[in-house]
């Protein structure tokens, strides 16, 4: 039976018929439902970690334990979760475990566009890369067993397009996991498990060694294969640039390449043994490339394709015309037509009635330094709310925040930072501002949900991924547990509430917590009447515009509400200055 | 049998993702490999998305390439206009006669292209333009959040499957209470649409 999944679903399915029985993650796009989809299946436990790390430690103890596990992140998750990464290579395992880890080439959701490649061949773990969602099944399968035949975490690289491309995969309706078997025993293995240096100096050799024979494995594994065709030129590929290159160049020789580290060096000679010329065609870093580079063999690469952004057949295509490799003239592709006509552009916005609206039009009027983070709310940089001055990655804001202060910016100056990025690494910062005698106001932006990669739990929902009711943690009881004593909590989209509360933070002397709590609009659904606009007040002045609220458009004469969209939480009311807005209470 | 590639463009929550989904799974039913290409997760919400659909004997990317998609699907009249170079100089727009106004344009600080020069824009490919007023048919089938729905129905008159295939797709992917209205509405689109 053929059925079309996602390569994060297909990896999923893939793993759990392999026994995976214990799954770990961290939302965060594009590798999100690889574990959400993990937990649908019937006698896994699958549970979203607060981070990435605490995901991975938990895969690993699970391994330890003697079950299958796999721990899914995105690609700068991987940063987070390194540490373990290294050590998880040294001790080995009892048990395979899976990383599968998502690339976001051309940063469609992401803060960067790093090559999680290259953490292959830092923590020298094998890697495999699936060009499509059967393959992404097959692999999960392989990477397991590759796992315990060798002793080591295999990852699983995704980019954007395996991970949310939708592919056919055969599928089998009666297949079911292997029964639940005795776990291997775990044993006690000090020399294996306790990583100190006397230890880790015995275990480095073991994974060098190790290297050497996954290095052996690559040549002889049918992940990696050439595909013979016209010897004129040979390309190399793996994962989605693949399937992008077997359209541009239907008639080359191959040499495709599933398990993308260890590299096979005898296949790889054999092959250019073969070929006139190599082209390498790879997404980001030059990673295959000098490879090549170092065994002697001459190639094309990044001096054709970009090193920057995301691929696609065009880009190849036009790159390879561009360098003269391939001819021009390409049947029903005509120039785009010439247009003056200017198409606006369209980025994404903070939702009707989305607590960050407010709260970024009280922050932005009181003229403060706002030091941001990874949510929905970074949209509040963009116009006509241009609130936030920065975001870097996961839990940053508030670090950054307490060395503005400390290097000279003392005055004004406040952390945003969401619920569930507060749970994945805003904690020690808290922690830190508060030890050392910092006094930055952080603000909580509290929604109730993982709301940008879409509506995940986490501690503080009270739900776990598999929808089973759990202790909902109190981030009021725990930030005064802390050492706290100055937290409050109030709707931002109460303007005048929030305003008074966050110029009493700021005068204050001590380190402080504003808990800015609003339900994510798009998850509660909560409706009031929308206002009305009286086109005899409003003065078309735009003040209630530049809350940038997508229902409020401007007419010749007056702004109008546009009420399908509208979900009446009233923000506008406030912000009128001549009173042209009303609303019904209700 | 020949290959066809679809670009479905939209504003994030117009529901370009379940209308790619029912014309992926219904290349499937016709007996096409299928690929499909979209980004998820909220951070779209309210900007510009597309998805990629390619039925063919083989499709090894699911990307369609600029200059070859065959059929584009506009769920806004701009996001049509937005995805204007992936067509094919014989290619076949459907187009929503429906505006969300970006941001800029609400603000006053961009203008919203006027339909004859976003028609203008879409012929200058060479292909044809379609016009429907999706929105609208939707909303007398039960909801205006069914448009890409509607907008599928007038163009599976072009593509093949008969009537029969379409409404067991969208049967097998719309929520059990919602399936009746869905297929009214794709009955609607497929009335409206070239013959």
């Amino acid at each position: 039976m053929k059925e079309l999944m996602t390569g994060n679903e297909a990896l999923a399915y893939g793993a759990y018929l392999s026994g995976v029985r214990v799954g770990a993650g961290y939302p965060g796009t594009p590798g999100t439902q690889i574990m959400e989809k993990f937990a649908s299946f019937p006698g896994v436990h699958a549970e979203w970690a607060p981070n990435e790390k605490v995901a991975l430690d938990v895969g690993i103890g699970a391994a330890f334990a003697g079950t299958r596990a796999l721990v899914s992140m995105k690609h700068v998750g991987l940063n987070v979760a390194a540490d373990s990464l290294f050590y998880a290579v040294y001790t080995g395992l009892n048990a395979g475990l899976l990383i599968a880890c998502a690339d976001d080439p051309g940063m469609h959701s992401s803060q960067n566009e790093q090559d999680n490649r290259n953490y292959a061949k830092f923590a020298r773990a094998p890697m495999l890369e699936p060009s499509d969602s059967e393959e992404a099944k097959q692999f999960a399968a392989t990477a397991l067993e590759m796992s315990e035949t060798f002793d080591t975490p295999v990852i699983v690289r995704f980019v954007t397009r395996t991970s949310h491309s939708s592919s056919v995969v055969d599928v089998d309706p009666a297949a079911v996991p292997p029964p639940v078997k005795e776990n291997k025993p775990y044993k006690r293995e000090i020399g294996k498990f306790v990583m100190v240096p006397g230890n880790a100096r015995r275990r480095h050799p073991v994974v060098e060694e190790r290297i050497g024979k996954l290095r052996e494995y690559a040549e002889t594994t049918p992940l990696n294969r050439i595909e013979p065709g016209n010897d004129d030129w040979g390309i190399v590929a793996s994962g989605a640039v693949y399937q992008y290159a077997r359209e541009v160049f239907p008639e080359a020789t191959f040499l495709r390449l599933g398990m993308v580290y260890p590299l096979p060096e005898k296949r790889i000679r054999e092959f250019a043994g073969r070929v006139k010329k190599i082209l390498v065609i790879e997404e980001l870093d030059p990673f295959f490339e000098e490879q090549f580079r170092l065994l002697g063999i001459p190639v094309s690469g990044k001096d054709v394709f970009p090193i920057v952004g995301e691929f696609s057949p065009s880009l190849i295509r036009q790159a390879a015309i561009k360098a003269g490799i391939l001819p021009a003239a390409v049947s029903g592709f005509s120039a785009a037509p010439a247009s003056d006509i200017p198409i606006p552009v369209r980025p994404p916005i903070l939702c009707p009635g989305c607590g960050h609206r407010g709260m970024f039009t009280v922050l932005k009027e009181a003229g403060v330094v706002v030091m941001g983070d990874i949510g929905c709310y970074t949209l509040g940089a963009a116009s006509p709310l241009e609130a936030l001055h920065f975001c870097g990655c996961m839990g940053a804001s508030i670090g950054v925040a307490h060395g503005m202060d400390k290097g000279g910016i003392p005055d004004r100056l406040v952390a945003v930072i969401g619920d569930s990025t507060l749970f994945h690494s805003g904690l020690h910062p808290l922690i830190n501002t508060l030890y050392n005698q910092g006094k930055t106001t952080t603000i909580i932006a509290d929604n109730g949900t993982t709301s940008m990669t879409g509506h995940q739990h986490h501690p503080g929902t009270g739900y776990t991924l598999q929808k089973q009711p759990t202790v909902k943690v109190d981030l009021e009881r725990m930030i005064r547990g802390i050492g706290f004593n100055k937290v409050d909590v109030c709707d931002p989209n109460k303007r005048d509430d929030f305003r008074k509360i966050l110029e009493d933070h700021l005068k204050s002397d001590e380190a402080s917590v504003i808990i800015a709590r609003r339900p994510c609009a798009l998850q509660s659904r909560e409706r009031r009447t929308p206002p009305r606009i009286d086109p005899e007040l409003c003065l078309n002045c735009g003040t209630c515009l530049d809350i940038g609220c997508p229902p409020l458009i401007q007419q010749e004469d007056c702004v109008s509400i546009n009420e399908a969209l509208c979900t009446g939480c009233g923000l506008c009311v406030q912000v009128c200055p001549s009173d042209a807005i009303s609303q019904e209470e209700n | 049998m020949k290959k066809i590639d679809y670009l479905l463009a939209g504003v994030g929550g117009q529901g370009t993702i379940l209308a790619s989904r029912i014309l992926a799974h219904t290349g499937l039913e016709l007996g096409y490999d299928v690929k499909t290409a979209e980004v998820h997760g909220m951070a779209q919400r309210g900007g510009s998305v597309e998805s990629h659909v390619r039925w063919g004997k083989k499709v090894h990317s699911p990307l369609v390439e600029h200059g070859m998609a065959d059929y584009l699907i506009g769920f806004e009249m701009v996001e049509a206009a937005r995805w204007l170079t992936y067509l094919n100089n014989n290619s076949v727009t459907f187009i929503n006669r429906f505006r969300i106004p970006p941001l800029l344009v609400t603000l006053g600080k961009a203008r919203y292209p006027s339909e004859k020069e976003i028609e203008n824009l879409l012929q200058s490919r060479g292909g044809k333009v379609k016009w429907l007023s999706a929105d609208d048919l939707a909303k007398d089938a039960g909801n205006p959040a069914m448009a890409g729905v509607v907008l599928l129905g007038a163009l599976s008159n072009l593509v093949g499957g008969g009537r029969e295939i379409w409404l067991k797709v969208i049967k097998q992917l719309v929520p059990a209470r919602f399936v009746e209205m869905n297929q009214k509405a794709f009955l609607a689109g497929r009335d409206a649409g070239p013959g």
